[in-house]
């Protein structure tokens, strides 16, 4: 099975926000919530990126750890999910995220945020695959139908790849080795405790 | 910066046109092309350069109306994760667990604690309806409070693998609205018992005698104290600070939007947990010695009147007081 992973190619992502639309689009994400979102560090300065981020499916994810009610599993893709219909709201996992992933439908105040939403790899939840209930609750399920992520997929610049870790670690080692500079593999280190060593 | 460049870029020109007639052109070349990362923000950078506090967190700018989208990487997560899986449970095991283990302790050694000349047979009051309903107001809310809170930390261990994770999720959230509810009139009570007893709980020497002899608890006799002794007085003001304290984190924590940052949340959020854990294993030691522990001392809360020889023996100053004040014990009519 594949471990899946993002990885922003910093390099070449040209802050276009197209990711950011075609989440909200594709998985109908509740007003008030970006799922991706791209900040763009020193910015109008020389040498400034800008970086897709989203939630990065984290090893061992604080997210899941800190959970009272345990509403978080892990697909056999390595893809963290949860369950809305046992999550509370409580905002745990927004407080353990390095990422800034898990967000609320209402601006959240006397315990009414709501069932907390995130970035689902595009792989949906728990309900059966590609049900309406699931669509409804997760957005779309692209990996039951063998695709990938859209915020990839359709990426202009093949800045963002989503994916097999090793496929993608690879993928941008080489171009790395062949343009001979990269800004760095954005979020491994924090996320899966590794980077992609060149 | 533009300019900085300009001015390289004619240097590097210059030197072109120089080196022309100077020297080979391959030194030339190595002037001419741009690198392109020379400046380039890297992560590893930004990751090295992070410090504890305000400066935990890459960000940059964002473009969607989501301002506080424009956090990047906010590794401090997971000190608080740490926090929370490990210290959190631990510190919350040991103030609970460790507090009855005490009170169990103390009973077995000590046992109830009886009123040595035994019962007058008549009572005085100590606590009228609304000392009672203040008292009791805030003390209903903080059981809630406490057994709520408890399961948001260890509710997922001890209590989730009993009934199952749909019904734990069901309960859980009833908790935690619960929780988000009650905390109002649980600050309310605490604002009213601030100004209800502030007046006699102002600690004085006569407290330090009162820890001298045990308290009466510890040591033989009983000494001498007002209205609250001593170790009321450490009830009161544990009540009142931790109280507090669980009231502006909690304040922070319900409304999240108002708190400046998720880094400030995890801090409130530690303090909320840390605080509320120490304030249980007080009320526990509080409730102990208010019930089971004590002969007679239920009464002060319970029906507001309590017996002359626990008042005299207890609160020997105050007895003489409320005498003074010429309040007059009531005889038991049951009795005898």
């Amino acid at each position: 099975m594949a471990r899946m992973k993002f990885l922003c190619d910093a390099d070449r992502c040209i802050e276009c926000n197209a990711c950011v639309t075609a989440c909200k689009n594709e998985n109908e994400v509740p007003w008030g919530i970006n799922r991706r979102r791209v900040v763009t560090i020193n910015d109008g300065k020389p040498g400034e990126r800008s970086i897709s981020m989203a939630c990065m499916h984290c090893t061992d994810a604080p997210c899941a750890a800190v959970c009272p009610v345990d509403c978080f599993y892990v697909t056999v893709d390595k893809v963290v999910l949860h369950s809305k219909d046992l999550c509370i709201g409580c905002g745990y996992c927004f407080y353990a995220c390095p990422f800034g992933a898990p967000q609320y439908p209402k601006v959240g105040n006397f315990g009414s945020r709501g069932k907390m939403d995130k970035c689902t790899f595009c792989a949906g939840g728990p309900e059966a695959d590609l049900s309406p209930a699931e669509f409804q609750k997760y957005g779309s399920n692209r990996l039951a139908e063998g695709k990938l992520p859209l915020c990839a997929e359709m990426c202009s610049t093949k800045s963002l790849l989503a994916g097999d870790g090793d496929i993608i670690a690879k993928i941008y080692k080489e171009r790395v080795v062949k343009r001979g500079y990269g800004s760095g593999a954005w979020g491994w280190k924090t996320a899966y405790k590794e980077t992609v060593a060149i | 910066m533009r300019l900085s460049r300009s001015i390289l870029s004619f240097f590097a020109v210059l030197g072109v046109v120089l080196g022309l007639g100077l020297s080979s052109p391959a030194m030339a070349q190595q002037n001419a092309p741009i690198n392109p990362t020379a400046s380039s923000v890297r992560e590893d950078q930004l990751l090295n350069a992070l410090k504890p506090g305000s400066a935990a967190e890459i960000g940059g700018r964002i473009s969607i109306p989501d301002g506080k989208a424009a956090t990047l990487i906010r590794p401090a997560g997971r000190e608080w994760r740490e926090f929370h899986q490990g210290t959190m449970h631990l510190v919350g095991a040991v103030a609970i667990l460790g507090m009855l283990a005490v009170l169990v302790g103390f009973y077995l050694k000590r046992g109830k604690i009886m009123i040595s000349g035994g019962p007058a047979g008549s009572t005085i009051t100590r606590f009228g309806a609304f000392d009672r309903f203040i008292h009791w107001t805030t003390a209903g809310c903080f059981i809630v409070l406490a057994l709520s809170g408890l399961n948001i930390t260890f509710g997922k261990v001890l209590l989730m693998p009993i009934i199952g994770e749909v019904g734990f999720a069901a309960m859980a959230q009833l908790g935690k609205y619960a929780h988000n509810y009650l905390a109002f009139p649980f600050m309310i009570g605490l604002a009213l018992m601030f100004l209800v007893w502030v007046k006699d709980n102002i600690p004085g020497m006569i407290d330090l005698q009162w820890f001298a002899m045990g308290g009466g608890l510890i040591g033989k006799g009983h000494p001498k104290a007002k209205r609250f002794n001593g170790g009321q007085k450490m009830v009161f003001w544990s009540v009142i600070l931790g109280g507090a304290a669980l009231s502006v984190s909690g304040w922070y924590l319900l409304f999240p939007y108002t708190a400046g940052g998720v880094l400030n949340l995890q801090f409130w959020n530690v303090v909320h947990g840390i605080v509320g854990v120490v304030l249980i294993g007080a009320m526990l030691a509080h409730a102990y010695i208010g019930s089971i522990g004590m002969e007679g001392a239920f009464d002060a809360m319970g029906s507001g009147e309590v017996d002359l020889n626990w008042a005299r023996e207890h609160h020997s100053l105050w007895v003489e007081d409320e005498m003074k004040k010429g309040v007059v014990p009531a005889r038991l009519q049951a009795a005898e």
